[in-house]
């Protein structure tokens, strides 16, 4: 008995660290914003009201709750500056996963069928460019793709334009920084479940009659899918709330949620409504996750 | 496609007396390995041929090149006499059972047998006539919407015969087909596939490392080592008429007797064997007079008794009798192997069925013994 209580104990704890982190940092933090999100902008410190303040007696507190309200999240439905922006994280969310998935997809599969002692370099040199600072790396971008930039400079070069093309501050140059920044997340899982796929489903696919391109669409393709759904997820929730790559990149006529988010934080110092927007977009990127869980289940249920 | 599948079976009835499989002076390098080397066999329609050996003898590769998953370097593979080798797998008439399967892990137990169908662009009326015809073949009935993961090793190697054989294909080869399945499951599962061989009247190529195998189940056995054919027989054939000492000593047990011929007697040579004595034996066909060779002999074949028997012949040498001291045995159940250690120092294994359930007069360690066994009962071979 003694000896199980021994091992039982460090495992329950172990089972327990996960939520306890979930809540310590994710669960109260949210509460939070739940809270600002429901109170009124003010001039005053913090700049928000109600505040509560448990010093002040029951009374106080119950009047605090009921000047709760929902009215940031009419303004959010009401003013089309938020759905257009909400819209747009969408749009650039889904056209830039799909990009990713169409440029992943291939350099995955090639590593996966590298020769073994070659996939280790191969996904050193995916992850090499973290060992450089994210927002460095974008500022490189606007230094290539600026006016008298390395890339104008060469297309002139080249003869391929005659004068200078306005690359920054376009969508070009935001696609180009998204996939760029975002495609080590959607290689590496990609890599992991075709590395994984057993070479003797393809022979066995191949004795059967399927040529390689229905060898690859028939058995690779439906056996990567978990690894399609994790990159797409790693990718496609980040870029709905990015806001360095759009902010420094794209133009500034259109914005999105996580440009409007920082717009009513810092410039417009509204904490509640700059909140109401963190809890929608909360609520927008669930969506895909419960797909995904809803797809992991069913996968664990087969196995 | 659907014509191809459909031709095999008329094919398969080709012309008697030519194989339908040859496989001519093929040869396979990797880097500087060779794993087959100038390798040539016959294989009738109909047959159940293993290939034995040890791992890394080339056997498997022998059958990726038979399958068309790698290319001879030098050399023809004839199938019904056209030459398959620059075929890719896809195209060629041929099918392969996976060892560990390869079942495809997201399509049921329906979808896999269907898989080769498919691609063979069958009607859809067909497919399902055929897939229930294999699903009933390998007793399935009510798993055709499991999944690979859903079902027990045994079920998973009858979907994985199945979905090989769903195609007709002229030739089935079987890497390792009963390889991962436990030892009672084994034997049941050789038996079924023996009948299913028979009934259809399929030819089989199994690659194996299991002699037990290979013998309860093949018609002929190929014994491959280091890339060549050592001995091509019928398992009898095989074990007890070895061609050479390695087959002798890679199938089942052996006492081998090093020595030297010191003459022929009426068909017989006898061997002077310096930790043993002198031993008579069968003559091998074409066999020199003289020179060193050895002699083999089974343990089942030795007898084991206390005096020596009294000859039936004149000759005093027409049974070998050895005196020696039993130094270990091994009890097996129905069996047990006596280690005798000869006068003259060589160490003979005897195995003795246990007739008795209740053997008073079974030898212990350190009994005198002579161990006795006719000359038609050992092999000659070289050294």
């Amino acid at each position: 008995m003694s000896a199980r209580r021994i091992f039982t104990r460090p495992a329950r704890i172990a089972a327990v660290a996960p939520y306890l982190w979930m809540s310590l940092f994710f669960l109260v933090p949210f509460v939070f914003v739940l809270k600002i999100s429901l109170s009124q902008t003010a001039i005053a410190q913090p700049p928000y009201l109600p505040v509560f303040d448990l010093a002040s007696g029951w009374q106080a507190l119950v009047a605090a709750f009921s000047a709760l309200s929902f009215d940031n999240f009419r303004l959010l439905a009401s003013d089309q500056l938020y759905i257009q922006s909400g819209l747009r994280s969408l749009t650039v969310a889904i056209t830039a996963t799909a990009m990713l998935l169409l440029i992943g997809y291939p350099i995955a599969y090639a590593m996966a069928r590298l020769p073994r002692r070659w996939q280790p370099v191969a996904m050193m040199l995916v992850i090499v460019p973290f060992w450089t600072s994210f927002l460095i790396r974008v500022y490189a971008w606007i230094n290539i793709l600026q006016h008298d930039g390395l890339l104008n400079k060469i297309l002139l070069a080249l003869h391929i334009v005659s004068t200078p093309v306005v690359w920054l501050s376009t969508d070009t140059a935001m696609y180009l920084g998204l996939v760029y920044s975002y495609l080590p997340f959607m290689i590496l899982p990609l890599y992991a479940t075709l590395a994984k796929i057993d070479p003797a489903l393809l022979e066995a696919s191949a004795d059967l009659g399927s040529s390689p391109l229905q060898s690859f669409w028939l058995i690779t393709v439906p056996l990567s899918l978990p690894g399609v759904g994790a990159g797409v997820l790693l990718c496609f929730i980040p870029i709905v709330g990015e806001f360095v790559i759009p902010d420094l990149l794209a133009g500034s006529d259109a914005l999105m949620i996580g440009q409007t988010l920082w717009l009513e934080f810092f410039t417009n110092r509204d904490w509640p409504v700059a909140s109401a927007t963190a809890v929608l977009l909360l609520v927008i990127l669930l969506l895909p996750l419960l797909i995904y869980d809803r797809f992991q289940r069913r996968q664990m249920g087969r196995a | 496609m659907a014509n191809a599948i459909s031709s095999t079976i008329t094919a398969e009835t080709g012309a008697a007396g030519s194989p339908l499989l040859r496989i001519d002076a093929v040869t396979k390098k990797f880097g500087g390995f060779t794993a087959v080397d100038g390798l040539s066999l016959d294989i009738k329609a109909g047959e159940f041929f293993a290939l034995l050996g040890p791992s890394g003898c080339g056997k498997t590769t022998l059958l990726r090149m038979l399958a068309g998953f790698e290319t001879p370097d030098a050399g023809q593979i004839l199938l019904n006499g056209s030459d398959i080798a620059p075929m890719l797998p896809h195209q060629r008439p041929v099918n392969m059972m996976f060892q560990n399967y390869a079942l495809f892990p997201h399509l049921t137990v329906r979808d896999n047998i269907a898989f080769g169908l498919k691609r063979a662009g069958l009607p859809r009326k067909e497919i399902k006539a055929r897939v229930a015809e294999m699903v009933a073949l390998v007793r399935l009935e009510g798993l055709e919407k499991r999944r690979p993961d859903q079902l027990s090793g045994g079920q998973r190697q009858r979907v994985a015969l199945a979905r090989a054989l769903a195609r007709r294909p002229q030739l089935l080869l079987l890497d390792e087909p009963l390889g991962a399945l436990d030892k009672k499951l084994r034997e049941n599962t050789q038996r079924e596939l023996l009948e299913l061989q028979r009934r259809l009247g399929l030819t089989f190529v199994v690659v194996t490392h299991d002699q037990e195998e290979a013998m309860t189940m093949a018609d002929r056995i190929g014994v491959m080592n280091a890339g060549k054919l050592e001995q091509v027989a019928t398992p009898r054939h095989l074990y007890e008429e070895p061609v050479s000492r390695w087959v002798a000593e890679f199938v089942g047990d052996i006492n081998i007797l090093e020595g030297q011929i010191s003459r022929r007697d009426a068909g017989r040579l006898m061997v002077s064997v310096p930790q043993a004595g002198i031993v008579a034996a069968v003559a091998p066909q074409g066999a020199s007079d003289s020179g060193n060779a050895c002699v083999a002999i089974r343990p089942e074949k030795i007898r084991l008794s206390r005096r020596a028997p009294v000859s039936d012949t004149a000759d005093g040498h027409a049974i070998n009798r050895l005196e020696g001291a039993v130094s270990d045995i091994g009890y097996l159940g129905g069996a047990s192997i006596y280690t005798v250690r000869l006068d003259g120092g060589a160490m003979l294994r005897a195995s003795l069925a246990n007739t008795a359930r209740l053997d008073v007069d079974a030898f212990g360690v350190g009994q005198r013994v002579v161990a006795w066994f006719a000359p038609d009962d050992c092999v000659v071979l070289g050294r």
